[in-house]
């Protein structure tokens, strides 16, 4: 391993230039996944905050007592898909109309507004087809008179959530295709610089694992370079956007170290796909 | 004594280029001094391609050393090579290594620890007369003295046998007789010597025993000087 390590370093004062354009264009390729990602991980937060405004409202009849309110907030309460329940009972209904409608005040004196109840859901549970099958439950309660709950609305959220998840994925995909790619180049170049260093190698009786392992350090080492600088490249340009046109979010710290990590990994398999074809192709010696 | 190469009945043929070997048997004895000789595409680095286990011959086998070319797995090769060594006309040196470190670094991909590294390299090339010389790069050595390197590296490992591809056809007189020397000492020592060459003369001088190949054909083995001087003055 000391060996690798030395032959790495070697490699580097030889050609450094070549060393830091290898880890710089890693560093970009990686850069533009990350700011992929970033925008993912935005609009999905951004869904997300929208997604919990996801509500269904029960009104209730005129002549529900307080001990039928009561009893079904407890059944809602029970039902696994439910985050929390919430009661507004007549009058508080009519103060909060008064209060968000002000200018049809006077009309709504005597005017009778019925209770509801307001149910959200727990995440996962907010899709049209478990929310219609809530209401659904909910509308076979004899107290409740009508559930609403915003159908095109939620419907609406919902594809645009999926067209995001396609997209994303398709996308995603692509960026991760074009940045193995590249890096897959960037790390050929280096192993066909070093080409007659590798047929010296074998003629001295060197085996392919041998041979092997200062590039994979060579690469894995590059990977994690070019993941922290691009880390980096993406933390800045979300802090720009922060400042200067909308509040963004950025990376948590188990994310960055997995995409630090997701470099390193990533340099260590291209190199190791890229050293064996070598390998393979060129004869023994 | 025992036969440490077998050649038998080998030919190796490419798909572009045709036939380069045809029918080729010999035999090299323990601690035998060996020239090959024949001209250009006659087939010599072929044959010693083969030997080293670069290659696998198109029919016949080879056998080097307990290693057979048809039963030979691809990862008996570096051992094989271990116990061979192999010097190139070109001498093929790491240009950004010093002469100790291209000397040490065949003991190093063989797992030898650096205690035992450091004394045999300085032992190496006072062997081959550059021991004042340890630290200087290639290009900083004559043409003679990159060889003499690239045996003593050759030598780092051992090996039984020395396959040497026209180690002196980039060499002026003077160096020529000197790696010649060189690798007679190496020989007088036990180690096996297969030279391919150009040199009519060198061979004649030595009277040694040579093994002729024309057009991929073992034309001669033994060591008639009447006939190589009958192919020197062919030259001519």
């Amino acid at each position: 391993m000391t060996l690798a390590f030395r032959e790495v370093r070697l490699a580097f004062n030889r050609a450094p230039l070549l060393g830091i354009l290898g880890a710089v264009t890693i560093a970009f390729s990686l850069y533009a996944f990350g700011l992929f990602g970033l925008v993912a991980l935005n609009i999905q937060q951004a869904l997300r905050e929208v997604e919990d405004r996801v509500e269904v409202r029960a009104f209730l009849i005129e002549q529900a007592s307080d001990g039928d309110v009561e009893e079904l907030m407890q059944a809602l309460n029970r039902m696994p898909e439910v985050a929390d329940v919430g009661y507004v009972s007549p009058d508080s209904a009519l103060q909060r109309a008064r209060a968000e409608l002000e200018e049809f005040r006077d009309v709504m004196d005597g005017v009778f507004l019925p209770g509801s109840v307001e149910l959200r859901l727990k995440p996962g549970m907010r899709d049209p087809a478990q929310v219609e099958k809530i209401s659904e439950r909910l509308r076979r309660y004899g107290i409740v008179d009508e559930v609403r709950y915003g159908r095109e609305w939620v419907e609406k959220l919902y594809r645009i959530r999926n067209v995001v998840g396609v997209a994303g994925t398709v996308l995603g995909s692509v960026f991760a295709l074009v940045a193995v790619i590249i890096i897959g180049s960037t790390i050929r170049m280096s192993i066909l610089a070093r080409a007659r260093e590798i047929e010296i190698m074998r003629f001295v009786g060197a085996t392919n694992g041998f041979i092997r392992l200062p590039y994979l350090l060579d690469g894995a080492i590059k990977g994690l370079v070019g993941g922290g600088v691009a880390l980096l490249l993406t933390w800045v340009t979300s802090t720009l956007v922060s400042s200067t046109v909308m509040q963004t979010r950025y990376f948590s710290f188990g994310q960055m170290l997995l995409g630090l990590l997701a470099g390193g990994v990533l340099g260590l398999l291209v190199s190791w796909l890229s050293i064996g074809r070598h390998l393979r192709d060129v004869p023994q010696g | 004594m025992s036969g440490i190469v077998r050649v038998a009945h080998v030919s190796k043929e490419y798909p572009r280029s045709g036939m380069a070997l045809r029918d080729v048997s010999f035999e090299i004895q323990k601690g035998e001094f060996v020239f090959l000789v024949g001209h250009s595409g006659a087939g010599k680095s072929t044959l010693l391609r083969l030997l080293s286990m670069a290659e696998q011959p198109s029919s016949g086998d080879l056998r080097v050393s307990g290693y057979t070319s048809s039963s030979i797995r691809p990862r008996e090769i570096p051992k094989l090579r271990r116990r061979l060594g192999i010097v190139f006309q070109d001498y093929r040196l790491l240009p950004d290594r010093t002469a100790a470190q291209n000397v040490a670094f065949a003991m190093e991909v063989t797992g030898v620890s650096n205690a035992v590294i450091t004394p045999r390299v300085v032992k190496l090339l006072g062997q081959v007369g550059l021991g004042h010389k340890l630290d200087a790069f290639p290009h900083e050595l004559s043409g003679g003295e990159q060889q003499r390197v690239a045996i003593a590296r050759a030598l780092a490992n051992e090996p039984f046998l020395l396959l040497a591809d026209e180690p002196t056809g980039n060499l002026d007189d003077r160096a020529t007789h000197a790696i010649y020397m060189l690798l007679r000492e190496i020989n007088a020592k036990g180690t096996a010597v297969l030279m391919a060459t150009h040199d009519v003369a060198m061979i004649h001088r030595s009277g040694q025993r040579f093994i002729e190949l024309e057009r991929g054909e073992l034309v001669y083995d033994g060591n008639d000087m009447a006939r190589l001087l009958v192919d020197l003055r062919a030259r001519r």
